[in-house]
């Protein structure tokens, strides 16, 4: 192997090591954010430029083979580059959350096809420890592409509600010692040199368990999903690059294996549940009998009513949800803050760690409208304050502010924190509609005496209380 | 494989132990209104597999390998791109609230 090409790809792949390392280090602070994912970029950016430079050493039975190779290499690499960055450019803010999940998927296919070839490749000797790392990298990667792929689905709208069956972890823990089996008999029993018929019902088992795996788990759990999958991905990237002989590949991966999981684990935790909570109880099974009957009728309020009130008001806390998102409706609703704090009544936005579909989403969005980071408190700061706040207005959020999370120990999201906003003098809710939330259950705060429901698209909403505001101003 | 560097067993070991660390430390400290990107960013940087997925590509011997490593480098480069650009598109907006002298830059 000439060895300059080599040397060049080594230090290409130290470069990125550190500008991955150092761009995570930058992002993880607001100030610096903005560059630590354009030093990531240029990593990335050295060490794919660098890969090409693999054309000078690959192996003797490739050679005939590398200018067709060349050439499916640049078109792979020029398609899904720019079909990613054109759908990534296009996507909407509220879209975010599957959108990553779609990536992560992708990444996680790219890794379980790095084992594939590996244990295609006849004419390989293959020792055991590289042999069980590219299966439980292939096992891993595979459930990470399926898996976030249905996670993407359901966050998108395309797969609704979700789908159990009697005795469903039965089944997946069957499927799983199943595929793991297989797994173990292509190392121990073929030595890696398993036909390709054996490898493909490998993958096939390994993508239907992360199907199955993911299927049973409600939308409001997905961003933990999400994340778990994003570790999932990691780790299968850390093994594959082990396989490879990749240093990059091994620190990038495992590097975001581990950052993935605590980030898991802190999701979880701000939902009050734990990760295999969320994986093997079926949340919402509990259905509607368990739930109680709830007492009290829904009260209809006027958007212009509303607003006058909370003209007058001397405190008021918003507490935003994904449904204010989805009628982009924060530029109005900023709009409509603005009067008021010129009015002189003290505003602040309340955020549920789970507010929009992943934690700091609503901040994201938020964010976008222009919305200062003082006034945007997190629900521990904030929850005790609703006791002293005059109006509490919900929009387009449910289940974090459903106060049977505090109290109704048969309701699925019993033990979640919530805002408190039943504890403020009066509540609206603006909400399109009498639906439910994404977790299905009902919410009694919206029969509680002290709230009054403004029906409405979330921006016409905005719009009635921006003009019965300035109406006000203007009649004096 | 005849790289120039082998990094077998403890080695290997070595350098999992301590990238695991790093990534426990970055995420350690880091504000909830950050978790967002940070998601995003990580899945970015796995998108580094897009370069093992080329070196299976440019080493395929045959028809199947070549289309598994297509996909593969199809794949990881979706991950990579679009990782990126939905990173930028939310860090973006983590701008300090003066846009005046920003815009007078322009």
């Amino acid at each position: 192997m000439n060895l300059q090409p080599q040397l060049i790809i080594d230090a290409s792949y130290f470069a990125a090591a550190f500008l991955f390392i150092y761009g995570l280090k930058r992002m993880s602070s607001p100030v610096t954010a903005r560059s630590g994912i354009v030093v990531a970029g240029v990593g990335m950016l050295v060490a794919t430029l660098a890969s090409f430079l693999y054309v000078f050493g690959v192996n003797e039975a490739a050679q005939p083979h590398l200018t067709t190779n060349i050439i499916l290499a640049a078109t792979a690499l020029g398609v899904g580059t720019l079909w990613a960055w054109w759908s990534g450019k296009r996507v909407a803010m509220t879209a975010m959350p599957q959108m990553v999940a779609l990536y992560n998927g992708m990444g996680g296919g790219a890794a379980a096809a790095i084992a594939a070839v590996e244990l295609l490749r006849t004419s390989a000797t293959h020792t055991t420890i590289p042999l069980i790392v590219t299966i439980v990298g292939a096992l891993i990667g595979s459930v990470s592409l399926s898996g976030s792929l249905i996670a993407w689905a359901k966050l998108d709208g395309k797969i609704n509600g979700t789908w159990r069956v009697k005795g469903q972890q039965v089944i997946n823990g069957a499927l799983f010692l199943l595929t793991l089996g297989l797994g173990l008999f292509i190392v121990f029993a073929e030595h890696g040199h398993a036909s390709p018929q054996v490898v493909a019902v490998f993958f096939g088992l390994a993508l239907i368990f992360g199907v199955l795996m993911t299927m049973p788990i409600g939308g409001a759990d997905m961003p933990v999903v999400i994340s778990l999958y994003n570790a999932f991905t990691g780790l299968a990237v850390g093994f594959e690059g082990y396989v490879l002989q990749n240093p990059a590949l091994m620190i990038a991966g495992m590097v975001v294996g581990s950052a993935g999981t605590l980030l898991t684990l802190l999701m979880a935790k701000a939902m009050n549940r734990s990760v295999s909570n969320v994986i093997f109880s079926n949340f919402g099974a509990t259905g509607d009998e368990s739930q109680g009957e709830i007492k009290g009728t829904m009260k209809a309020a006027e958007a212009g009513d509303a607003a006058v009130n909370m003209r007058y008001a001397s405190k008021v806390i918003f507490a935003p949800g994904y449904g204010l998102a989805v009628a982009q409706a924060q530029h109005k609703l900023f709009e409509f803050v603005k009067l008021l704090t010129d009015a002189g009544v003290e505003v602040k936005f309340a955020i549920h760690p789970v507010a929009g579909r992943m934690p700091g989403h609503m901040n994201v969005l938020l964010a976008e409208a222009g919305v200062p980071y003082d006034m945007i408190y997190d629900l521990e700061d904030i929850n005790e304050e609703f006791k002293e706040a005059d109006v509490a207005v919900v929009i387009g959020a449910n289940d974090t502010v459903n106060p049977a999370a505090r109290t109704n120990k048969s309701s699925p999201i019993y033990g979640m924190p919530i805002l408190n906003v039943d504890q403020a003098r009066q509540v609206y809710v603006i909400k399109r509609g009498q639906g439910k939330g994404y977790s299905g259950v009902e919410n009694e705060l919206f029969f509680a005496d002290n709230t009054s429901m403004v029906y409405g698209d979330a921006q016409k909403v905005m719009v009635a209380m921006i003009q019965a505001v300035k109406q006000l101003e203007g009649g004096h | 494989m005849d790289l120039t560097t082998t990094l077998t067993g403890f080695v290997a070991l070595y350098i999992f132990m301590l990238a695991a660390f790093t990534g426990y430390e970055i995420i350690g400290r880091v504000p909830a209104i950050l978790h967002t990107p940070l998601m995003s960013g990580s899945n970015f940087v796995h998108g580094i597999v897009v370069v093992g997925a080329m070196y299976a590509l440019l080493n395929a011997t045959s028809t199947v390998e070549q289309v598994i490593g297509f996909i593969g480098v199809l794949l990881g480069a979706g991950n990579a791109a679009g990782g990126y650009v939905v990173t930028e598109r939310m860090l973006e907006m983590f701008k300090p609230s003066d846009k005046k002298s920003d815009n007078a830059k322009k």
